[in-house]
C-alpha cells in the first residue's frame, strides 16, 4: 500500500488540470471516480427522495422497467440504476472498479459462471447472514447451487437457461426425420439430411465455450472442483474420458461436413439461421426470445421452429445441462451490505417484473413463483407456432438441473476452449488433443495463479 | 502580455546591472513558459507510465496476493508464447503492410501531383476519406462486407468466395482494412511534400530531355525521401501496436482472432480480463521495447538517406 500516496498525488495532478482546462461545471462526473456509483448517474428517475440510495449495473433489456417497479414498491430504499454494457463489457468495467478499490456499484448483474472469479477477489459479499433464508425456497437447489462457491452463496439467482434443441421443422418434413433423442441418432440423422443433399445439421461455434463446457458435463464430465472453504486448492479435469468423448463426437461432425464452424451472436451466423443453413440450434431456454429480437422466425418464416428435449448420450439416465443465466451479487464495495442484500434478494423478484421478463421471453425465470404459475407452464410460444414448449420441453429440463461448479478461472478457461474448439475447427487437431491441450494450458496458469491443483 | 510591456535587458551588455538576477528571471520566464506543456506532459504521460512500470515489477497471482519480484515478469514476457506469436505476427504484418502501402500512397500521390484537373481534387478528398472514417466503423464495415452470406465476396465468387475472417486469411482480411484506413492519409503527406518541391527543378529536367518517369523517379522520389522516411517511422510504431481492428473483429471473428493476437490485445486481456494488471503492464513494456528496437534498427538502416530527425 506504499503507492497509495503517490497515487494519489498523481490522480489530484490530473484532477485539478482537468478541472482547470475546462470549468464547464463536469465536477460531479470528475468526482465520481467510477461513474456508476454516483447517484448523480443513474439511467432510471428515483421517485422518492431522501431515501437511502442503493446503486446497480444490470443489462436486461426490460431492466428499466423492472427497476421502477422496485422502487414503487419500497419505501425504505431506491435504486439507482446503470447500464454499462453486456456481460465482457461491464465485467471489464468491474474488474478495473476492483483494482482501483472504487467505482463499482452496490449491486451487480453477473452472469453465474463468473461469480468465483470475483469471489476470489474478494470482490463480492456472501448472502447468507442478509436474509437469504427468507427467500431459500424461492429457488431450486441447482439454481443456488449456480450461484454458491462451496457453502457461501454470492448472487440471487434471476434466470437460468435449461438447454433444449431448437429444430426447423420444415427441414424436418423434407428430409422425413424425427427430432433425434441420443447423441447417436443425431449424428444419423444429419448424415441422412447431408446425403440428401441437405443444410448443414448444426453448429460448433468457436466463440461459445460454455455450450462446450455444459455438453461435456452431460456426458459426466466434471470439470472443475472448488470450495471457497478450500481457496489454495483446485480441482482441475478437462481431458478425462467424457470430456475427450464429447469434443471427438463434435470434431467428427465438423470433419464430415455435418455441421458448420460459424462463430454464433454474429451477424453471419444470424443470417444462417434465417436462411436455413442450420437444421437444429443447439440452445438454452433464452434462444427463442433472442432469435425473435435477432428476426429470426418472422413472414413466411413463422412457426417453422420447433423445439426438443436435448439429445442424450444414455436416455435410460437422461441428464439436463444449462447454459447462461444471471444473478444479482452485491459487492464488497457496496456501503451498507445489508441494504444492498435487500435489493438483491427483492429485485425482479416482484410478480409484475418477472411476468414481464417472461411472456417477453426476456427471461427463462429460476424464480419458482413464477417458474411453477401455470400462466408460465402454459404460455403459447408463439416463435414455436403456438406449442407449449416451457411445459413440455424447457421446465422439465430446469427441474432435472443440479447445478454445476464453477471455477474462479472460469474466464481463462472459455478463452483457452475457445482457441482449441478453433483448431478443432480448422481441422487441424483431434477432440482428444483439443482436451488434453486445454488441460495442459488451464492447469499451467492456475499453478502461475497459486493454486495447488488436484 | 507583461513581459511584452516589460522589455527584457539587452544581452550585448550582460556586465550592466546585476547580471546573477535577470539570468534567473529570464530562466523564470522560460520555466513558466513552459509550465502548462510539462505540467501536462507529466501529469499525463509520465506519471502513468512510471506507475506503470511500478507496478510491473510486482507479481499478483490469484492466492498468494502480490509480491516483488523485479525483472521476474519480464523475462516471463519474452518467454511467454503468446506474447512471442503475437509479436512475431505483428512483424510479419508489417514487413507485409508497410511497404505494399507506401507503393500504393506514394504511386496515387505521384499521379494525383501530375494531373492537376477537377477530378484529381475529387479523387484526392475521396481516397484520404477513409482515413475520416472512425476505425471503429471501418472495421465493421469490413467485417458485413467479408460476410459469406451477405457479403459481396460472394455475389462476385459464389462458393469459392474466400473467407477473410478466416484463420488463414484473416492477416489478408487486416491488411486490406489497414491499407484502405490508412494510404489515403499517407498520400496526403507525400502529395503535400510533392508541392513543395521547386517546380523550376521539373523544367530543368524536362529541358535537359527527361520524361515523366524519369522526372518522376529522379526528381520527385528523391526530394521527398525525409517525407516518406517519417511515413515508415509512423507506420512502423502503429502497426507494432496493432490493436482496434483485431479487437473489434473479434467479435465476429473470435475463433481466428485469440485474446493473444498482438502484444497489445494480448496486455488488455490480462489487464482487464484476467484482472492482471502487473503483467499486463510489462506486456506493454515489453512491446514499447520491441517498438524502440525495430525503430532504432530502421533508422540505423536509412541513417545516411537524410532523414528527417537530423
Amino acid at each position: 500500500m506504499k503507492r497509495r500516496p503517490l497515487f494519489v498525488a498523481t490522480a489530484t495532478l490530473v484532477l485539478a488540470s482537468a478541472l482547470a482546462a475546462c470549468s464547464s461545471g463536469d465536477d460531479e462526473e470528475t468526482s465520481s471516480s467510477g461513474g456508476g456509483s454516483d447517484p448523480g448517474n443513474c439511467t432510471n428517475t428515483i421517485p422518492k427522495a431522501d431515501v437511502p440510495v442503493v446503486t446497480l449495473w444490470a443489462w436486461y433489456p426490460n431492466m428499466e422497467l423492472v427497476v421502477d417497479n422496485f422502487n414503487e414498491l419500497h419505501d425504505d430504499v431506491q435504486v439507482c440504476w446503470t447500464n454499462v454494457g453486456q456481460g465482457g463489457d461491464e465485467y471489464d468495467k468491474f474488474q478495473t472498479a476492483i483494482a482501483a478499490g472504487t467505482g463499482a456499484p452496490d449491486v451487480i448483474m453477473i452472469e453465474a459462471d463468473r461469480i468465483p472469479t470475483f469471489q476470489i477477489q474478494d470482490a463480492l459479499v456472501d448472502i447468507r447472514e442478509y436474509g437469504y433464508d427468507e427467500v431459500a425456497d424461492d429457488y431450486s437447489e441447482g439454481s443456488w447451487k449456480d450461484v454458491s462457491v462451496g457453502d457461501a452463496v454470492y448472487g440471487v439467482p434471476v434466470d437460468g437457461g435449461p438447454m433444449a434443441m431448437i429444430y426447423r421443422k420444415d427441414v424436418f418434413d423434407q428430409y422425413g426425420i424425427t427430432p433425434p433423442t441420443t447423441w447417436a441418432e443425431y449424428e444419423q440423422a444429419a448424415q441422412t439430411v447431408r446425403d440428401a443433399g441437405g443444410p448443414l445439421f448444426g453448429d460448433l461455434g468457436a466463440n461459445v465455450p460454455a455450450v462446450m463446457m455444459a455438453l461435456q458435463i452431460q456426458k459426466g464430465a466434471d470439470p472443475f472442483t472448488y470450495d471457497e472453504a478450500d481457496p489454495e486448492n483446485i480441482g482441475i479435469e478437462l481431458n478425462d474420458q467424457a470430456s475427450k468423448d464429447v469434443l471427438d463426437y463434435w470434431a467428427g461432425l465438423v470433419e464430415k461436413d455435418l455441421v458448420g464452424t460459424q462463430d454464433q451472436f454474429t451477424p453471419e451466423y444470424i443470417s444462417g439461421v434465417i436462411a436455413g443453413d442450420y437444421a437444429t440450434y443447439i440452445s438454452a431456454a433464452w434462444a427463442p426470445g433472442y432469435l425473435t429480437g435477432a428476426g429470426v422466425g418472422e413472414g413466411a418464416d413463422s412457426g417453422t421452429f420447433g423445439v426438443a428435449p436435448l439429445p442424450q448420450w444414455d436416455p435410460a439416465n437422461p441428464v439436463q445441462v444449462n447454459w447462461g443465466g444471471s444473478a444479482f451479487s452485491v459487492t464488497s464495495q457496496a456501503s451498507d451490505p445489508e441494504l444492498a442484500a435487500k435489493v438483491a434478494f427483492e429485485i425482479y423478484a416482484d410478480e409484475e417484473s418477472l411476468t414481464d421478463g417472461w411472456t417477453n421471453q426476456i427471461i427463462f425465470p429460476l424464480n419458482l413463483n413464477a417458474l411453477d404459475d401455470p400462466a408460465f407452464a402454459e404460455l403459447e410460444v408463439e416463435f414455436f407456432g403456438g406449442y407449449q414448449a416451457n411445459k413440455e420441453v424447457y421446465i422439465p429440463a430446469a427441474n432435472a438441473y443440479e447445478g454445476f461448479t464453477y471455477s474462479p478461472l472460469q474466464q481463462y478457461y472459455f478463452d483457452a476452449m475457445t482457441k482449441q474448439l478453433a483448431a478443432v475447427n480448422e481441422g487441424s487437431i483431434s477432440g482428444s488433443e483439443a482436451a488434453d491441450r486445454l488441460h495442459e494450458d488451464v492447469v499451467g496458469y492456475a499453478e502461475e495463479q497459486g493454486f495447488t491443483v488436484q | 502580455m507583461t513581459l511584452t510591456a516589460e522589455p527584457a535587458p539587452p544581452r550585448t551588455e550582460p556586465a550592466t546591472g546585476a547580471p546573477g538576477k535577470v539570468r534567473l528571471r529570464e530562466q523564470l520566464t522560460g520555466w513558466l513558459f513552459v509550465a502548462p506543456f510539462g505540467l501536462v506532459f507529466l501529469a499525463l504521460l509520465v506519471a502513468p507510465l512510471v506507475y506503470a512500470l511500478y507496478l510491473s515489477l510486482f507479481r499478483k497471482a490469484l492466492i498468494g496476493g502480490t509480491s516483488f519480484v523485479f525483472l521476474d515478469n519480464y523475462t516471463k514476457v519474452f518467454t511467454d508464447p503468446s506474447f512471442l506469436g503475437g509479436a512475431w505476427f505483428v512483424i510479419r504484418f508489417s514487413l507485409v503492410l508497410i511497404p505494399l502501402q507506401m507503393l500504393i500512397s506514394l504511386a496515387i500521390a505521384l499521379i494525383l501531383d501530375s494531373v492537376t484537373s477537377r477530378f484529381a481534387r475529387f479523387s484526392r478528398l475521396m481516397i484520404f476519406l477513409p482515413y475520416a472514417i472512425p476505425v471503429v466503423i471501418g472495421a465493421l464495415m469490413w467485417g458485413f462486407l467479408y460476410s459469406k452470406n451477405f457479403g459481396p465476396l460472394h455475389d462476385v465468387f459464389g462458393a469459392a468466395a474466400p473467407d477473410l475472417l478466416s484463420s488463414n486469411m484473416i492477416f489478408y482480411g487486416l491488411l486490406n482494412i489497414v491499407v484502405w484506413q490508412w494510404a489515403g492519409y499517407y498520400m496526403i503527406i507525400i502529395y503535400a511534400a510533392l508541392q513543395g518541391i521547386d517546380p523550376t527543378l521539373y523544367e530543368a529536367a524536362r529541358i535537359d530531355g527527361a520524361g515523366g518517369w524519369q522526372i518522376a523517379l529522379r526528381i520527385k522520389i528523391p526530394l521527398i525521401t525525409p517525407a516518406l522516411l517519417l511515413i515508415l517511422v509512423f507506420a512502423l510504431i502503429g502497426t507494432l501496436q496493432f490493436f482496434n481492428e483485431p479487437q473489434i473483429l473479434r467479435d465476429l471473428a473470435a475463433g481466428s482472432i485469440g485474446p493473444d493476437f498482438t502484444p497489445n490485445m494480448y496486455a488488455y486481456q490480462q489487464a482487464f480480463g484476467l484482472a492482471n494488471f502487473n503483467y499486463g503492464s510489462a506486456i506493454s513494456f515489453a512491446l514499447g521495447g520491441v517498438v524502440f528496437v525495430c525503430v532504432y534498427i530502421f533508422l540505423f538502416a536509412t541513417r545516411k538517406r537524410g532523414s528527417f530527425l537530423s
